[in-house]
């Protein structure tokens, strides 16, 4: 049967009827997947929430054991079965490649295979597993960065921007707006492998999620909460990082001589880093750029793609031109444009 | 080229009016002439010409990248020279280095038309993106860096320890690569001479009047005179030479050979172009068909002859008056308008207001004459400063006039407003349909776009190209000078300068002014 059967837009997000089951709902609803632990995708309040062991942990970090009512950790590749026993759903997670946890959701029904892609990228990323090509029907991609003047360059080189910025200017305080989960720890290990020992000092809002990737096995070196620095002015020359709000913030004033740095794959056109009054924009994304995007839509090389949230028209076309039956899925909710970027 | 690329790309993401001067004043030191000149010209908005035309780009990345998918970028990045940028395939490195500015610029210069798409695409394959995005915007003459050309006069007279009334008075009297200017700003030469040039002289620029400013009424310390809705010039003669200038130096005689052929002497003349039958002065709209016509035929001229309305005079016969009290200037200038004796050279009449209550009704009343938008009040003791001096001269526009109307598509913005929905659509009600009756692009604060835009993603119906369809349920107060019938536009109605005034969030839709209650609002 033809996944456009039994899969569909619903207010709170994409459902799979045979299976009565949600992916990454907006709303609170009796059954979801979670893909991963971005707060547009991971919201509180559902009934049984599957997901990765690592979700799940993430989602408690952030809103607490209550979240809800009942989860269920999923192994990757593990198959669960839903639905009509004689009738069934085959449900599996497979890595995405996004952040510590993020993953795919492959289902099954009737003989076709659709794959959710979740938030993805292709590039190596050390704190999660790499992305994995699944054979399937139809493949239903996200599209934050689908359109041609995205290409990202390699973490590395953005890292060294950074590293010759806190060399010329070492009477600044660098302060790199990050978002809480993935990209601040992304940055962090970046600068890591750049040889960059020094403390780095974080924002409150960042503590959490860090403490929470050292108890996975992920050495982010020492961070020093900034609410523990007495005299800000020894800031003078060091890295802090801080939530993307809290840039242009009053908490940030307390800093010495600030020289403001974002990493997101938005700092790629200029306009969105001058709208945010950003010195010195780091293109670090957690997403595919248009290349990558192209590239997997080959890979999967499915039947038929379905474009989500993003810049749907113009993956559309491309997709198109490259011989797939596509079409764009208007999901309602998502920032498609935000901090998670 | 490299350093003047890095020097645009600092100067972008630099906020501070206090580091921007400092990095151009230490490009200024580093780097030599005629480079250096030549930026300041770019960065000033003085280059003569553009290098390659808009359209000449778009060929080129045409060429290159789907046309779909390059609209579709546009629209998103906002700005032409950025799309290329990212877009434009990108080449094995060369390792040579970039010629000089001063090399590019001499080439397009010199090259024949046929020959600039291929130069252009040498470079752009040669270039980085960030390189690719400087070239563009020096050779479309657009750099927006957040440089205005007055700042580039402070910040020369800074690396120079000049007054910055100096640079302003030889500005318009040297041309690129300035060598001459920089070598007397460094003490290695004296200044130049500019006294054989036709020159523009920096223009005195008003305040919006607040009343409490002028209060309590003296009126014998204020000049009060109409302030005319025309476009302001100023109108140089010396014997044969002679020019008109527009506010920002733009020499624009060639629109106006009509009226360069009415006057005559040695003088510099500030005043408002107007269009003028029999000495009737008439309004905007019919200026409009003049403007921007490079060569007016003889029709147009007899149809829609150009006037001048004198409100000051800075020179005459090669004596500076700028020092005098405007009291003082008035006096020469009645004389040299007397002395022209044309119908379509007018003295800027003063008028009378003994009390606080004749000044308000003055300006109740000032436009009841459609040629005319509100008054201007000014010191009689205020001497010609360039600027905008605080406290010498006020403009007191008319209330504008307000609709509420409904919004009903919007389209993102461009430059610093890239990738916001920030130009807007609305319309008014003729029965159960809404009539799109204007556009407007500002009004709103930074908090309001983002609120506006969160909006238009939020409620958006359908998409036309770069145009989104919205809801019709925001109703916002939109503000305007004035509103003219118009065979242009469906609801027959075109208004001038609109804006939005307030957003109603509170207000449903269906309560929004009619069509009908916009028209009550031209004046005939």
């Amino acid at each position: 049967m033809h996944p456009q059967e039994w899969m569909s837009v619903e207010p709170p997000g994409l459902y799979c009827k045979p299976a009565d089951i949600y992916i990454d709902p907006m709303q609170p609803v009796a059954h979801a997947i979670v893909t991963h632990g971005h707060a547009d995708h991971a919201r509180s309040g559902h009934g049984t929430v599957y997901a990765s062991d690592d979700t799940i942990a993430i989602m408690q970090t952030r809103y607490g054991e209550e979240m809800a009512e009942k989860t269920l950790g999923l192994a990757m590749g593990e198959i669960k079965q839903f639905g009509d026993p004689d009738d069934p759903v085959l449900i599996s997670l497979h890595p995405a490649g996004h952040i510590l946890g993020s993953c795919q959701v492959r289902i099954e029904y009737r003989g076709k295979v659709l794959v959710v892609s979740g938030d993805y990228k292709r590039r190596p990323d050390p704190t999660c597993d790499l992305f994995e090509v699944i054979p399937c029907d139809v493949f239903i991609t996200e599209a934050t960065f689908a359109l041609p003047v995205f290409t990202h360059p390699p973490i590395e080189h953005e890292i060294d921007k950074l590293l010759t910025s806190v060399a010329v200017f070492p009477d600044r305080c660098h302060l790199i707006g990050a978002y809480a989960l993935g990209k601040c720890q992304r940055v962090i290990l970046g600068l890591r492998n750049a040889g960059y020992s020094k403390p780095l000092y974080l924002h409150g809002a960042l503590i959490k999620l860090c403490d929470f990737y050292q108890s996975r096995g992920i050495e982010l070196g020492k961070l020093i909460p900034v609410s523990e620095v007495e005299d800000k002015k020894t800031l003078t020359g060091e890295i802090v990082i801080a939530p993307p709000s809290a840039l242009a913030d009053r908490w940030s004033r307390s800093l010495p001589n600030l020289r403001t740095v974002m990493a997101s794959g938005w700092m790629q056109i200029r306009a969105r880093a001058r709208q945010r009054l950003v010195e010195l924009p780091l293109i670090i994304s957690d997403h595919c750029d248009w290349p990558e995007l192209l590239q997997t839509i080959a890979e999967v090389n499915p039947q038929e793609v379905w474009v989500t949230h993003g810049r749907e028209d113009a993956l559309v076309h491309q997709s198109t031109k490259m011989g797939y039956t596509t079409k764009a899925l208007r999901l309602i909710g998502y920032d498609d444009e935000d901090e998670t970027g | 080229m490299q350093a003047f690329s890095n020097l645009l790309e600092q100067l972008y993401y630099t906020s501070s009016h206090n580091a921007k001067a400092a990095l151009i004043i230490d490009y200024l030191t580093q780097t030599p002439d005629p480079d250096r000149g030549w930026a300041i010209a770019a960065i000033a908005g003085t280059l003569r010409f553009d290098f390659f035309k808009r359209n000449t780009i778009k060929q080129l990345i045409l060429e290159r990248v789907d046309p779909v998918l390059f609209d579709m970028s546009y629209e998103y990045v906002g700005e032409m020279s950025e799309t290329v940028a990212h877009l434009w395939p990108e080449s094995e490195k060369q390792d040579q280095p970039l010629p000089l500015l001063s090399e590019i610029i001499d080439q397009f210069a010199s090259a024949s038309r046929q020959s600039v798409p291929s130069i252009l695409a040498g470079y752009l394959n040669s270039m980085d993106a960030a390189q690719r995005w400087a070239l563009i915007k020096l050779g479309t003459r657009g750099l927006r860096v957040g440089v205005s050309a007055r700042s580039i006069k402070q910040i020369l007279a800074r690396y120079g320890d000049k007054p910055v009334e100096e640079i302003e008075r030889l500005w318009h009297g040297v041309a690129p690569p300035y060598t001459e200017l920089l070598a007397w700003l460094e003490g290695k030469a004296e200044a130049p001479d500019i006294s054989d040039q036709i020159t523009f002289s920096p223009v005195m620029l008003s305040h919006p009047l607040a009343i409490e400013d002028v209060l309590p009424w003296q009126c014998k310390q204020w000049q009060v005179e109409h302030k005319f809705d025309g476009i302001r010039v100023q109108l140089v003669i010396q014997g044969e030479d002679k020019a008109l200038f527009s506010r920002n130096a733009d020499d624009i005689s060639h629109t106006f050979p009509d009226l360069l052929e009415q006057v005559s002497g040695e003088a510099v003349i500030d005043g408002e172009l107007l269009v003028m039958h029999d000495g009737n002065v008439a309004p905007f709209n019919d200026l409009q068909q003049r403007l921007n016509k490079k060569k007016p035929s003889k029709k147009l001229m007899q149809t829609h002859p150009a006037g001048l309305i004198a409100y000051d005079i800075l020179k005459l016969d090669n004596n500076s008056l700028v020092d005098l009290p405007l009291s003082k200037r008035r006096t020469y200038l009645l004389d040299w308008v007397k002395e022209q004796s044309s119908q379509r050279i007018k003295l800027s009449d003063t008028l009378n207001a003994e009390s606080e209550e004749a000044l308000r009704s003055l300006h109740q009343h000032a436009s009841d004459d459609l040629a005319v938008e509100g008054l201007m009040l000014k010191r009689v003791d205020s001497i010609y400063t360039p600027g905008r001096p605080k406290g010498q001269w006020y403009k007191w526009k008319r209330d504008p006039k307000l609709v509420d109307a409904v919004i009903m598509y919007a389209q993102r913005g461009h430059g610093k407003r890239s990738s916001y929905y920030s130009d807007f659509t609305f319309g008014a009600w003729q029965g159960e349909k809404l009539l799109p009756i204007g556009k407007a692009y500002s009004g709103f604060t930074d908090e309001e776009l983002k609120k506006l835009d969160n909006w238009v993603r939020r409620n958006s119906m359908g998409r036309f190209g770069p145009v989104r369809e919205v809801k019709k349920e925001l109703v916002v107060e939109v503000a305007f000078d004035a509103v003219h019938p118009s065979t242009r536009h469906k609801s027959g109605v075109a208004m001038r300068f609109p804006r939005i005034n307030r957003i109603r969030w509170d207000k449903p839709a269906s309560e929004a002014d009619t069509l009908d209650n916009v028209m009550d609002l031209i004046e005939r």
